[in-house]
């Protein structure tokens, strides 16, 4: 797997950004995708349509700046498509579109819709006996305020659903934080977890890879306020 | 046997399509058991979680399953709107949608379980097909053929109906004809029996139809003169815009009875509150009076 580095992905970024101010959450989830896209997740351009795929689900929509640089480093998209992002004409939105953007696997915007969609997604891989493709649902710490998060926490939880690992940036962003800690609001509910440094890509890239096969697994990417 | 239980047994047969997947969220979940233990990968159960049930469908729907998701119609239309909206519309993929509990069919259990806005809620949206069967043996052919589609549908079953089947009657169909030019009574779904009573001694052409969306319109056009009386279910009015949209080009006047907007906060059953919504055949019967200047 040939990889980006990081200083092309920030050219691709600044393409995005043209000239615009991006607010935090832009920043925190970059690394996150860096390392998805590079080294995790078995997804390519000519795979976008094949049933065994992994999944990856952007639920907090709205970090799509780095999410669409990725896109184009890694071929989804053409390059060119990220300097007219929210044009009239453009494919690209300030939300993610899946009818409209190649290798984009759900529609996102409204916070609190991706993890449901994942784990619908991880029980149809299930019924149809696709052991091997894993869901991957990126999440922010805030977003965890939509109570329809912990129906999907509970659930994949309770059922022990093996092939299903959220993502939560956790910038320290939720109005009235998560004490104790973002993972254990899914330890409790019987997920495997790992909380580890969101910049540190090793270290993201052993948890992302750390899940067990027999529980769902969660990953909170830790990054500190403004990042 | 009831709508509910030609809904089960026809979600069972249907359920030996391996495409075929059934959501519940804990409605139900006693009566398929059997199809539970049968199909342990394809009958889910998510509990009380109605924002769940339809994500997992939009999920389910993505990886190319058939997703048949079922629930009392408040929590499954209402509580849940922007799951529907967004979890399947927005993604591009469809589910069968299957609710019991129609208007005032719980009308015991007050306002939390009255659901006559559901079909209003779903007409928001594009590109839905809604049956509202009017007897139970128009349940099975109705969910095999939305579920052999992949585009969106919403069933909804109910404890009232008529004496007969019309499977056949997506598109309009004459129960009595009165002649060229009679006014034009449409009734969809459970109400026909009475519709038909409160007008038995009048001149007045009797459509029946389980298929409000899309509303079969060239019918319409077909049958109306210029009066034409909308009997539905739900909320009155809901197929007004349909109605009125397929008749803009002529002259006529428009009747729509259905369920009031005021909540009652009343009880009983739902032969009262047919009675308290002038839904019954007398109270049917005045409202096609006035209209008619009888």
């Amino acid at each position: 797997m040939t990889t980006t580095t990081a200083t092309e992905l920030a050219a691709l970024l600044e393409r995005v950004r043209a000239g615009r101010e991006f607010g935090p959450n832009v920043y925190s989830t970059l690394d996150v995708l860096h390392v998805l896209y590079d080294r995790v997740l078995r997804i390519t351009p000519a795979t976008v349509a094949d049933p065994d795929r992994d999944r990856f689900l952007l639920s907090k929509g709205h970090a799509v700046a780095g999410y669409y640089a990725l896109l184009a480093a890694r071929g989804f998209v053409p390059v060119e498509w990220l300097d007219d992002q929210g044009g009239p004409a453009s494919r690209l939105g300030d939300h993610p579109d899946r009818t409209l953007v190649p290798g984009v696997e759900i529609g996102s915007g409204s916070l609190g819709h991706g993890l449901g969609l994942g784990v619908g997604t991880a029980l149809g891989l299930r019924a149809q006996g696709r052991s091997d493709p894993r869901v991957y649902v990126l999440l922010g710490d805030a977003e965890l305020d939509e109570g329809a998060n912990h129906e999907a926490i509970a659930y994949a939880g309770a059922t022990g659903l093996a092939n299903l690992t959220a993502i939560v940036v956790d910038n320290r962003s939720a109005t009235h934080g998560w004490p104790g800690g973002a993972a254990s609001r899914f330890t409790v509910n019987g997920w495997t977890a790992a909380t580890v440094d969101g910049h540190d890509h090793d270290a993201l890239h052993a948890a992302l890879t750390g899940h067990d096969h027999h529980r769902p697994h969660v990953v909170v990417a830790a990054v500190t306020d403004g990042e | 046997m009831t709508m509910r239980d030609a809904f089960v047994t026809s979600a069972e047969e249907v359920l030996t399509d391996p495409r075929s997947v059934l959501v519940l969220a804990d409605i139900s979940a006693a009566a398929f058991a059997p199809a539970a233990a049968r199909h342990p990968d394809r009958v889910v159960n998510v509990g009380i979680r109605e924002q769940l049930m339809i994500g997992v469908a939009g999920g389910l729907a993505l990886t190319g399953q058939r997703p048949i998701v079922h629930s009392y119609a408040p929590f499954l239309v209402e509580r849940a709107y922007e799951q529907i909206k967004l979890d399947l519309d927005h993604q591009g993929v469809g589910a069968v949608l299957v609710s019991i509990g129609a208007s005032y069919d719980r009308a015991a259990a007050g306002r939390t379980h009255l659901a006559p806005a559901d079909v209003s809620l779903i007409d928001t949206l594009d590109g839905w097909t809604v049956h509202v069967p009017g007897h139970p043996d128009e349940v099975r052919p109705l969910l095999r053929d939305v579920v052999c589609g992949t585009d969106p549908a919403y069933l909804r079953l109910s404890t009232g109906g008529n004496a007969s089947a019309y499977p056949e009657a997506g598109d309009l169909r004459v129960v009595r004809d009165a002649g060229p030019g009679a006014p034009l009574l449409v009734a969809v779904g459970p109400v026909l029996d009475a519709a038909l009573h409160a007008v038995a001694d009048l001149p007045v052409t009797v459509a029946y139809t389980h298929r409000p969306r899309p509303f079969d319109t060239a019918g319409l056009r077909a049958l109306a003169g210029g009066e034409v009386i909308l009997v539905e279910p739900y909320l009155a009015g809901t197929s007004t815009r349909v109605v009125s949209d397929a008749l803009a080009d002529r002259p006529h006047r428009l009747l729509a009875l259905g369920v009031g907007r005021t909540e009652l906060r009343r009880y009983g059953g739902p032969a009262d509150h047919d009675r308290w919504h002038g839904l019954d055949a007398a109270g049917l019967r005045r409202s096609v009076d006035a209209f008619l200047g009888a």
